[in-house]
This record gives C-alpha cells, structure tokens and sequence, in this order.
C-alpha cells in the first residue's frame, strides 16, 4: 500500500515536472563570475574596505606592541609581543589633570549623560512626531517650519545662549526650590541646596535632548505621515485614545524608525565633543573629551601604543551599534525617509 | 420622536477658504441602506468622516438616534466605520483586530468572546481569526473589516467605497453579501461609492452628491426615472442619456425641423408655450427592431458607429444633427452607413428648463 502511494506520488512529482524540462531552459542568462562588471564592482569594494581598514589594523596592532616595539618603526608589522598593558593602561591608569583612573571615569559620565539623553530626546521627539503627523492643531505645520529652521541653525551660534539660559533657569529653579523648600522639609541646612544646571550632567543631557528634537521629530513624523489615516480613522471609531493608539496601534509598526533615531542619537551622543567640553566641569567630561586630554597631553612621553587603545575603547560604542543594527538601520532609513 | 436613525441639519464644513460641504440637510431612515453616490471630490468621504465624528465640522448638528452627537466622540455614537482600504491593525490577529473596539470600551472577556465568534460566524471568517491581516486575501480583509464594525453592535454602519479595491468578481460577491446583512442585521446603512451599479443594486435612497450639496433624494427608480435636474439625468445610466435642445409648445417638443409628440408625458407644473428646454432620452428607451411600429413616435437615423459589446449593442446615430445613443441588444445586426427605424417615446423620457436645468 505505502509503496503504491509512494510510487504514485513520485509519478505525480515527475508528471509536474517534465512539461517545465520539456520546454527547455528558462530564466535569464547566467552570468560568468569574472564577467568585467563584477571584477569592477568587486575591485572597487575592496580597494574602499582596504582604505577604511587599513588606520583601524594599524590602530589595533599598535595597541598590542610595548612602547620599544613601537619605536622600531615598522608601523604595518603585526606585534612580536603581544601585550594588553595599552589598554589596561588607558581604561585604568591614564592620567588627565589631577585625576589617574584612566578613560573608565570618562566612560561612565558619557553612559551618564547617554542614557537620559537618548531616552528623554527619542520620547519627546516621538511623541512630537505623532502629534504633527496625526494630531494635526492649528499652527501645527508653522510650528514644525520653525523645528525644521531650528535643524539648520549651526551649533556654534547657539553655543553662548545656552550657557546663559542654563544659568539663568538653575538659578530660577533654585530660587523656587530654595522658597518653597521649608513646605516639604524642616531639616536644618536642608535649604541650602542649589539646582545647578551649567556644568552639571543634567544640562548637558538638557542641551543633547533639545539638539536631537529637530532631526528625530522630523524622522519621527515622516514615518508617521506614511502609515495610513483610514488606519487612525479606524482606531478613534474604535475608541482609542491619543496615547491608546500611540501604544497600541503605532508603536508596534514603528521598530524601524526608532532603531534609526536610536542609532542616530546614541552614536551623535556618544561622539560629541563640543558640548561636553562646554557644558560640564573636568570630573564629569565625557570619555570623548577625556580621550583628548589623555592623547594631547604635553607632559611625559607620547605613548602611541596608550593613545590607539583608548581611541579604540572610545570608538567601542558606535562600533558595537552599528554591528548590531546595521540592517535595521538601513531598513527604517529606506522607510522614513522617502515619504514627506 | 421621529424614526430617523441620522438626521443632518445644516452641515457645513470648511477646510480653510475650501467650502467642501454647505448647508447639507439629510434625514436617514431607521433601517435605511442609503448610498452617497457622486462623482470623485464631491464631499463623499468629508460627509462620512463628519457622521463619524473623524472630522471637526464647521457649522450645524448631527443627531443620531435622537440624540445631538455633533460633539461627540467617533466611539460614543453607535458608528462603525468600514474603509476602503480595510485599515486592518497591521500587527494583530484577525481576533486582535475584531476585539480591539470591544477592550477599549472595557467589555467583559467572555461577551467579546462571543460576539467576536458570533460576527466570524456571519461573515464566515471563523476559520482565519488567528491569521494576521498580511495573510489575508482581500475580501477576506474587507470581511474582517465589516466585522470590526459589526461586533460592536452599533446603530449605524458607515462604508466608504468598501469594495472598490476588489476586483470585479469579487466585487460582485460582497455586494450581494452585503444586501443580504443588512437584511439580516436591519441597522441603518450608509454607503459611499462612485460606481452607479453598486448604489442602484444596494440602495433603499440615493443621494446624488455634486460640490458638498445633495442634488438628488430619491429611491433607484425615481433617481433613474425620474431625475429632478441635468447632473443627475446625465450621471445616472451607463450609457449615459442623450440630451436635444428645442422647445416645448404645448404638448410637442421641436427641435430643428424634428417635432415630437409629448403625450403621456407627466409635467411638474404648468408650462408657458415656446419655453426653451432640453430633451433627455435614455438609449436603452429608445425602440427598435418590430416594436417599432406601435410607437408613439418615429424616425429614421443614420448609423455611425457601432459598438458591440456582448450581451447588447451601442449604436450610434445621428438625430437633429447630433450623435445619438441608441442600446440594441446583442444580436442587432447593423453597420456604419446603414439607416435605422427607430421609435421613442416620449413618456419616459425627461425634460429640463435649459436655464435653470431643472425638471418640468
Ligand atoms: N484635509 C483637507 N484639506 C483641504 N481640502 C480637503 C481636505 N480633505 C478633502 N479636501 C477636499 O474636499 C473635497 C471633498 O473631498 P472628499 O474626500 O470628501 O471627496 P470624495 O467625494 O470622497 O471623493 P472620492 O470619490 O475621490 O473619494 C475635495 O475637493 C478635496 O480636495
Ligand atoms: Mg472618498
């Protein structure tokens, strides 16, 4: 019985089968490997990966040789003797200033200020976006021309005002709290604190997060603009809500935009430099700006081999984003850019 | 009280200086499965979105079941809403998305659960409610569709232009299983479309709908036969009507050297003599082939053109000077050149003042 069955069907499967071999081959051409298209297309990716490749090899095995190594001045030679001293150095030892605890110090202020930055900026610029693209008031486009001009205004410009702005609403806030202290607590000396917004961490996650609204409301709302009114139509009749359908409806169609706006913030965040030297006070730099003063240092001997593997920690970062989510970055570019 | 399920009074609504829809007054019956029928842009869908409460209208009151919604939420005036493009909550379930409406309003897990399996045994989508929307043919997701609107046992079904993403068989289909749910379901029904054959199949009424106004109130056949003004004469029927400028002197409408006789023909009021007026003849009224000889009026034409087109014939000729549309059925056997006996009579046909276009 099996076996009739079995023989049946393999009788079907050929019966299906030859028609399409009948009509001999279909499909186009294949092409040769080595067709001069490919060895073009080839040469060039390799020649550009080379050209990127090449600092971030020399990089890595400096790293790895001991300063006399290193002085022997083959720079391109993998190392004799492989030592990892660099970068214990550069994570634990380095010195900046007063301070001798290497880049980790700078590395946990810069996942300081990451952390709130990138969470504060994507969630106003979300909600912003969804608002400007389904919640539409009036003034709402003038109010998105204004973010848009807002994109375009070079940083520098801005530099000075906020200083003064930070300045001037800590102060603000401190007479607030200052006043209204005695409500809440009666502990001696508990009024004198201050809300000190310039050169603390909780300005420059102020500054990253306004910095990062017009870029990321823009992507925001783009991406928003593409999904279907009928669909939000849908939802109210449904009897969702504003936020019902931002949790409900939208934030599950929305992974890709924000692993892109993700991937923007933490890699601008991560990398800046600008602001961390203006905005923060030398215990609470950055690990970008604390990596400068590591490599610029003037005093003692220029130890390359310290240098290359604190840069390399301090590109760590953005590296391991873009490994993980280099796909999805592409992805969520190709769908929220296009559509305005 | 009355028995009006939706009542429109004085509805306008702007989109800045765009006057889309003005001083719109409609009543719709309880019950009542009336089409919005128009041309593209005319107010459709605006109309709609303001029942549902989707849209901010600028002046007047919408009442539903006797009650004044104008300000009230989408969710709070016993609507559900089908949309042309289904709108299916990408990313739940069949269930998901039949249940959604249900969970906001707070329902009881064990009454959605038997009014979700309920509406998929209406609409038979039983077997497919843990499918997501991707995996679903069109039909079925505009079943689904129907079926968001249908668990929440609302008073009022609002449609716009469901099936027009369907293909013509398919289209074919629903609108039967339409009519047959609102046999069944016996809620007020209003349905936008711009296909004539969908709103003359489905409708109790029809509002003709040109520039945000209602040109036309009526039932199929006082829309078909009966048209109250040129648009509507001249948008209903497919071919459309052939329209004669003449005038009328008593019971004759002349027309160049052409004079025909009105009798049988029901004007509105009292007419002057020598008033100028357009003819509209339908051209599957005008009569051909033996019956010709028992008609109240004949000519004879000469063929132009003609159109086969299966089941019946498009022919056309010249009247008066002026190319004339004449439906043969499908086995007429003639060809450019040849003369044609044709009869009309004039009791079907319509008249309008050339000025005013409306119907005498
Ligand atoms: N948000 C808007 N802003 C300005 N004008 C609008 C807006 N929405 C619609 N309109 C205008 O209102 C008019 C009516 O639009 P509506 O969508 O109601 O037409 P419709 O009858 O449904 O047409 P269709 O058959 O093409 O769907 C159109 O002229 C359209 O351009
Ligand atoms: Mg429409």
């Amino acid at each position: 019985m099996a076996n009739i069955d079995a023989l049946n069907a393999t009788g079907a499967a050929t019966a299906s089968v030859a028609p399409r071999l009948s009509d001999g081959p279909r499909g186009p051409k294949p092409k040769s490997a080595l067709s001069p298209r490919n060895i073009m297309l080839y040469g060039t990716l390799l020649i550009v990966s080379i050209y990127y490749l090449l600092p971030l090899y020399v990089m890595i095995v400096t790293s790895l040789k001991d300063m006399a190594e290193i002085r022997m001045g083959n720079v391109f030679s993998p190392p004799v003797d492989v030592t990892f001293q660099p970068w214990v150095k550069a994570w634990a030892e380095a010195c900046t200033g007063v301070n001798c605890d290497g880049l980790s110090r700078g590395f946990w202020n810069s996942v300081r200020i990451l952390i709130p930055s990138v969470l504060l900026s994507m969630t106003i610029a979300l909600i912003s976006g969804y608002t400007l693209s389904k919640w539409k008031f009036k003034g709402s486009e003038v109010f998105f021309t204004i973010l848009l001009v807002g994109a375009f205004i070079p940083y520098q410009v801005m530099l000075y005002p906020i200083v003064i702005g930070l300045r001037e609403v800590g102060g603000f806030m401190t007479d607030i709290y200052q006043g209204t202290c005695g409500l809440f607590t009666a502990a001696e000396g508990a009024c004198r604190g201050r809300v000190q917004l310039f050169g603390s961490l909780s300005g420059l996650v102020i500054v990253h997060t306004i910095f990062g609204l017009p870029i990321n409301v823009l992507l925001f709302r783009n991406y928003f603009a593409s999904i279907p009114d009928e669909l939000f139509k849908a939802a109210r009749v449904d009897g969702a809500g504003f936020w019902g359908i931002l949790i409900r409806i939208i934030l599950p169609m929305s992974l890709p935009i924000i692993v892109v706006s993700g991937i923007i913030q933490v890699t601008g965040i991560w990398n800046d430099f600008l602001f961390g030297v203006v905005y923060t006070r030398a215990e609470s730099y950055p690990m970008t700006v604390q990596l400068n003063n590591i490599v610029n240092s003037v005093q003692g001997i220029k130890e390359y081999n310290v240098n290359m593997a604190a840069t390399l920690l301090t590109g760590l970062v953005p590296l391991v984003v873009y490994f993980f989510s280099g796909k999805l970055f592409v992805r969520g570019i190709a769908a929220g850019a296009v559509k305005g | 009280m009355t028995n009006n399920s939706v009542e429109i009074r004085d509805l306008d609504l702007h989109f800045g200086a765009v006057k889309v829809l003005q001083q719109l007054n409609l009543d719709i019956h309880e019950g009542e499965f009336l089409v919005l029928l128009g041309s593209s842009g005319c107010g459709k869908s605006t109309l709609l979105n303001c029942i549902a409460g989707l849209l901010e209208i600028t002046d007047g009151q919408i009442w539903i079941k006797g009650e004044n919604v104008t300000w009230a939420e989408p969710s709070q005036r016993g609507i559900g809403m089908v949309f042309q493009s289904y709108a299916l909550y990408p990313q739940m379930t069949v269930r998901g998305n039949l249940s959604f409406g249900l969970r906001n309003a707070r329902v009881p897990k064990d009454e959605i659960e038997r009014r979700v399996s309920r509406a998929a045994e209406v609409l038979q989508i039983g077997p497919l409610l843990d499918r997501k929307p991707a995996a679903l043919s069109g039909g079925q997701r505009q079943r689904v569709a129907i079926g968001r609107a249908l668990v929440r046992d609302v008073d009022v079904f609002l449609f716009d232009e469901p099936l027009s993403n369907l293909d013509a068989k398919l289209r074919a289909d629903l609108r039967v299983e339409l009519k047959r749910l609102h046999n069944q379901l016996e809620n007020t029904m209003i349905y936008v479309t711009h296909d004539q054959v969908e709103a003359m199949t489905l409708a109790d009424r029809i509002a003709i709908m040109k520039g945000g106004k209602i040109m036309q109130l009526g039932t199929p056949d006082e829309i078909y036969n009966r048209p109250q003004n040129l648009y509507v004469a001249d948008f209903i029927g497919s071919p459309s009507m052939n329209f004669i400028q003449g005038k009328v002197n008593g019971m004759t409408f002349t027309a160049g050297d052409l004079s025909m006789p009105l009798d049988g023909y029901q004007f509105s009021g009292p007419q002057t003599d020598g008033q100028t007026a357009t003819i509209g003849i339908r051209p599957e009224h005008v009569i051909t082939g033996e019956l010709v000889a028992n008609a109240p009026m004949r000519t004879t034409v000469n063929v132009d053109i003609v159109e086969p087109m299966g089941s019946d014939t498009l022919v056309w000729a010249d009247l008066a000077g002026k190319p004339f549309r004449i439906r043969m059925d499908g086995q007429a056997t003639v060809s450019h050149g040849d003369s044609l006996e044709i009869g009309l009579d004039l009791a079907r046909s319509s008249l309008f003042d050339t000025q005013s276009e409306l119907r005498l």
